[in-house]
């Protein structure tokens, strides 16, 4: 509401019935008579035009916010939260601790009145975020042919909902103004959210998790009112910009309201796993393989390291000082949580450690927090989401207890059935029969995914943006591969379907492709380069779908940690190996092969992609492991069995 | 409309003698209906409507400001823990070799109070002085070489309903180590008296504070920073209190001029509490057995203040003080043991009228008692 409305309306009620004034409270005359003061103040001809230009930015800032901004309701329109459209196709950015407890299938109504359904895509219940897809109701008839099962096309995009625009949290400063839009306390009848503002109070915030889950890692603090039902909803910058997803307040004795400090979850966060929730998957946080404390000169210390972790063979021991880690100074444990909570298991982040006064580099890669269907079962136990109002009691007592986390979850309607609070039907037991039928061709059920349809349609995508470039369906198993190292020296490559050789200027080496491709790590010193062609192969030749067990990771960084590659993950003779993808052209420009959990992967970085016989190889392949360079290969020939290639 | 009460309140310095008339009392009383929260919102409209620009007040950005105000106040970790007591609150550092100003609390009832400043280095302060009247403390710790940031008191600003204000506090304790303190804006709605409570207790303070309408008094904001949009010092955040009127909690900030004059005493080593004051002494000090109370005998150091006997045509006796009554207040002190009661009615010029409040089965009784004349 614009100052000059408020006047307005406080005029309008001034002229009414006089004995209605007399009935009302004293503080209201109060308020009257003071803004009568304004009044006078107001119809002044020395407004300054500054004021008058700041308050117009704001009113059109407050428009542009109010339209990506949705309320949140289950399948039956109770309960609920908020949320932020942030693409025009209908992706939308909630908390996990809001879309957790619906189902599968949830209601959504936008500022301008529309209610529309929309279904669940990823959950990363460590980070208490959840992806949604708003569905346009008019696009679900063509949906509804694209059974999944049969091979699964992308639902018409319908490029029409607002979206928001993703801001830099890492820009954000204490003291910017800030805006929380969404619908505290489920006040909008007509969907049209609620917008407070204030400025923000604090940033590279941590609050404690609840037990592994809803951790608020490097979140921003605002004192803009957040309270039950803001959930899941945007935080915007002055400007308009999104910098956050609001989900949590700290909460004492007033009551579950705001008191000045709530928090959101950093939008750069949000966007390294927002292409891995694209995935449908359940997105686990990330775990360094070893746990730091503080020690009694103030550094940040190692004191505790897994010898089977990515840390460990980089080099990372016992007592070792970290000194950065992400792009960070590490001058407290926080700032050390701070960043490893930002980042989804499976990624690379460069870290600076110190040991005898002496400075070392090294670039880990984070393993998953949560052992494999550790987090699944976690929140099958739970039978929803975790308790949010019972936090672990962490912390000594001389600390005193901590402030009590409470997500302000969405209060229900007046008048409404009990919320389904930490006591949700299981999401198998709901059974898709129930699902609205505008969002049933949309969602797969699968144990450890939050929404299958959503992976099985990505698998699909990547795998025919790369038959584009080449099917090697026919190609063969019989390949002979010839090439140079940049530093000197022949190489030659022979596979067949269950053998390879390779001669190189050390000597030759060889590999059995059997059942097991588990220690099959030869040639030496490379990480299993012969079974990761194998493997390669086998993908080229059978394609995802009968490789094995195949799925779509999301999106990683693999030689750029701005253009993320799709990553398929396929397991094959006892051996998971990524293949990563280049979204705009297709090709695999990498592949990842871990022999054995305690080594390092066979790493391939491909490019140079070139034509033979209508199929697009790569022509040099640069291969690593650990902290070696194994070779760098400049491919001069390429052969298979059923066509011969170009010879430079 | 009492926006900026003139009454000067009861504290007041150097050699007057604190007097409490009940006359007095009962126009506070009025005042203080200015903190209900309808008027706190109403306020708060109206200051937002008025001053909408966000950078207006002729003021830095609030950014710069607030990096410029986040190294002057300080976190302090002391004693507590228990649920409903945090162990930790707020400080602001006053002088370049490490005084720190906060509030008197429980928390600072430690042999050693560690201070940890805004980069993360970590001190064990001292405590100097504290002023019961105004509830302040100051701490010292030794900063080594390097002199601290710190507020000056003398050159502190004050502020009218609807300045905007920045309260700099670790509410929560969510700032740990190296991290900054919370910053939190608002307005000022008014400047009254403060007519308030923490538990049962009234606070010993009733003289003008400053009250917000940021959520600025939360667990651990005590002794953090209300400063104008300059960054310029207006008050220390005090303790957590309700309204003795409406019974909501207060966000309200002590004015530097409350507090300012006591630090500068304390700071210049002349400071000594005020029971020790010899200026305090009334001419002809009243006592409970004028008022014909007699208590139990103090055999302890800390014997509960229960009423023995009670001379049955004595003020006490008419007005209905009864033995066994505990008293638990004489007007705003709390009366903690038989020593505290005696030293407390001590105060007061034997003619004064004075509040007794007693515990009797569990009920909260109030008298209000003066000496016969000519006693």
């Amino acid at each position: 509401m614009t100052a000059r409305n408020q006047r307005g309306r406080q005029k309008d009620k001034e002229t009414r019935d006089a004995r209605t004034l007399l009935l009302l409270s004293p503080c209201l005359l109060v308020l009257l008579s003071l803004l009568a003061t304004s009044d006078a103040r107001a119809s002044d001809d020395t407004r300054d035009e500054a004021v008058l230009a700041a308050e117009a930015r704001r009113i059109e800032t407050i428009e542009r916010i109010s339209r990506p901004t949705i309320a949140i309701f289950d399948a039956n329109g109770q309960g609920g939260g908020s949320g932020v459209v942030i693409s025009a196709d209908g992706y939308a950015l909630t908390n996990f601790h809001v879309a957790a407890p619906t189902g599968p299938a949830m209601k959504c109504g936008l500022a301008d009145g529309r209610l529309v359904d929309a279904v669940v895509v990823g959950f990363d219940p460590g980070g208490d975020v959840a992806l949604i897809k708003l569905l346009a109701p008019d696009k679900t008839a063509e949906g509804n042919s694209q059974r999944a099962g049969s091979s699964p096309t992308p639902a018409a995009p319908s490029h029409d909902f607002p979206a928001a625009e993703l801001g830099d949290s890492d820009t954000v400063r204490v003291g910017d103004w800030a805006y929380v839009v969404g619908n505290p306390f489920l006040l909008a009848d007509d969907f049209q959210p609620t917008v407070t503002y204030g400025i923000i109070s604090g940033v590279h915030r941590y609050q404690y998790p609840a037990g592994t889950l809803l951790e608020y890692a490097d979140c921003i603090q605002t004192d803009a009112a957040i309270n039950p039902g803001n959930s899941g909803g945007p935080l915007f910058d002055a400007d308009g910009r999104l910098i956050g997803i609001n989900g949590r307040g700290s909460f004492e004795k007033r009551g579950r309201v705001n008191v000045g400090v709530g928090y959101a979850i950093s939008i750069n966060q949000i966007k390294r796993f927002l292409g891995l929730l694209k995935s449908g998957r359940i997105v686990d946080h990330a775990s360094l393989g070893a746990t730091v404390t503080s020690d009694p000169d103030g550094r940040v210390v190692i004191d505790d390291i897994l010898e089977d972790s990515d840390a460990f063979r980089r080099g990372l021991r016992y007592d070792d000082e970290i000194v950065r880690f992400g792009d960070r100074d590490i001058r407290a444990v926080n700032a050390f949580k701070n960043v490893l909570g930002t980042y989804p298991g499976g990624w690379r982040v460069p870290i600076t450690y110190r040991r005898d006064g002496q400075e070392y580099q090294a670039r880990v890669r984070l393993a998953n927090f949560h052992r494999a269907g550790e987090l699944e079962a976690l929140l099958q136990s739970q039978q929803g989401p975790p308790n949010p109002d019972r936090p672990p009691r962490r912390g000594g007592p001389r600390r005193g207890p901590p402030d009590e986390p409470q997500p302000p979850d969405g209060p229900r309607r007046r008048g409404g059935p009990e919320p389904r609070r930490g006591g949700r039907p299981s999401r198998r037991g709901r059974g898709q029969a129930e699902l609205p039928v505008a969002v049933k061709p949309f969602y797969e059920e699968r144990s450890g995914y939050a929404n299958y349809w959503f992976n099985r349609y990505h698998q699909q995508r990547v795998w025919n943006a790369y038959l584009a470039r080449g099917d090697f369906a026919d190609a063969g198993w019989n390949w002979k591969i010839r090439g140079q190292l940049a530093a000197g020296g022949d190489v030659e490559i022979e596979l067949s379907q269950n053998e390879g050789a390779i001669v190189m200027p050390q000597g030759r080496s060889e590999a059995e492709f059997g059942l097991s491709l588990a220690q099959e790590t030869s040639p030496p010193r490379s990480g299993g380069l012969l079974a990761a062609l194998h493997l390669w192969q086998r993908l080229l030749l059978v394609g995802p779908s009968r490789f094995g067990e195949t799925h779509y990771v999301g999106t990683l960084p693999w030689t750029s940690e701005v253009d993320l590659a799709d990553c398929l993950a396929a397991t094959y003779g006892g051996v998971a190996t990524h293949f990563f993808f280049d979204p705009q052209s297709g090709h695999i420009v990498g592949i990842e092969m871990q022999a054995a959990d305690d080594q390092d992967p066979c790493e391939l970085y491909l490019s140079q992609f070139r034509e033979i016989n209508g199929r697009f190889m790569p022509h040099r392949w640069v291969i690593r492991r650990g902290d070696e360079l194994f070779a760098d290969l400049r491919i001069t020939a390429l052969e298979w069995a059923t066509a011969t290639a170009e010879k430079e | 409309m009492h926006l900026l009460p003139k009454d000067q309140s009861q504290i007041r310095r150097g050699g007057e003698t604190r007097r409490l008339a009940g006359k007095e009392r009962r126009n506070r009383r009025a005042c203080a209906h200015s903190l209900s929260p309808c008027l706190l919102v109403s306020l708060s409209l109206l200051c937002a409507t008025t001053n909408g620009t966000f950078a207006s007040d002729g003021a830095a950005s609030f950014g710069a400001v607030a990096r410029q105000v986040q190294p002057k106040v300080v976190k302090l970790y002391g004693v507590g823990g228990l649920r409903g007591l945090e162990a930790y609150q707020s400080g602001l550092l006053i002088s370049a070799e490490g005084h720190v100003l906060t509030v008197w609390s429980y928390v600072l009832d430690a042999d050693d109070v560690t201070v940890v400043l805004d980069d993360g280095r970590r001190f064990v302060a001292q405590h100097v002085a504290a002023d019961p009247l105004t509830e302040v403390a100051v701490l010292k710790f030794d900063p080594g070489k390097d002199p601290v940031p710190h507020f000056d008191l003398s050159q502190s600003a004050a502020a009218e309903p609807g300045a905007r204000v920045l309260a700099f506090s670790n509410l929560f304790g969510i700032a740990t180590g190296n991290e900054p303190v919370s910053v939190l804006h608002g307005v000022v709605s008014a400047v009254a008296p403060l007519e308030a409570r923490r538990g049962a207790f009234d606070t010993p303070y009733r003289g003008d504070v400053y009250v917000v309408d940021a959520a600025a008094n939360n667990p651990g904001a005590a002794g953090g920073a209300l400063t104008d949009a300059r960054g310029r010092l207006l008050g220390m955040l005090g303790k957590e209190l309700r309204s003795n009127v409406t019974g909501t909690w207060l966000n309200y900030a002590l004015p530097v001029k409350a507090f300012a004059p006591t630090v500068e005493d304390i700071l210049a080593g002349r400071f000594t509490p005020p029971e020790l004051r010899e200026v305090d002494r009334p001419d002809h000090p009243l006592s409970l057995a004028v008022l014909g109370i007699v208590l139990v005998p103090d055999v302890v150091t800390r014997t509960p203040p229960y009423v023995d006997r009670v001379a049955p045509s004595s003020p006490a006796g008419r007005a209905g003080v009864r033995p066994d009554d505990l008293v638990v207040m004489i007007d705003a002190q709390v009366t903690s043991s038989c020593r505290d009661a005696a030293e407390l009615i001590g105060r007061y010029e034997r003619d004064a009228t004075v509040r007794i409040a007693v515990l009797r089965d569990g009920a909260f009784l109030e008298f209000d008692l003066q000496a016969e004349t000519g006693n």
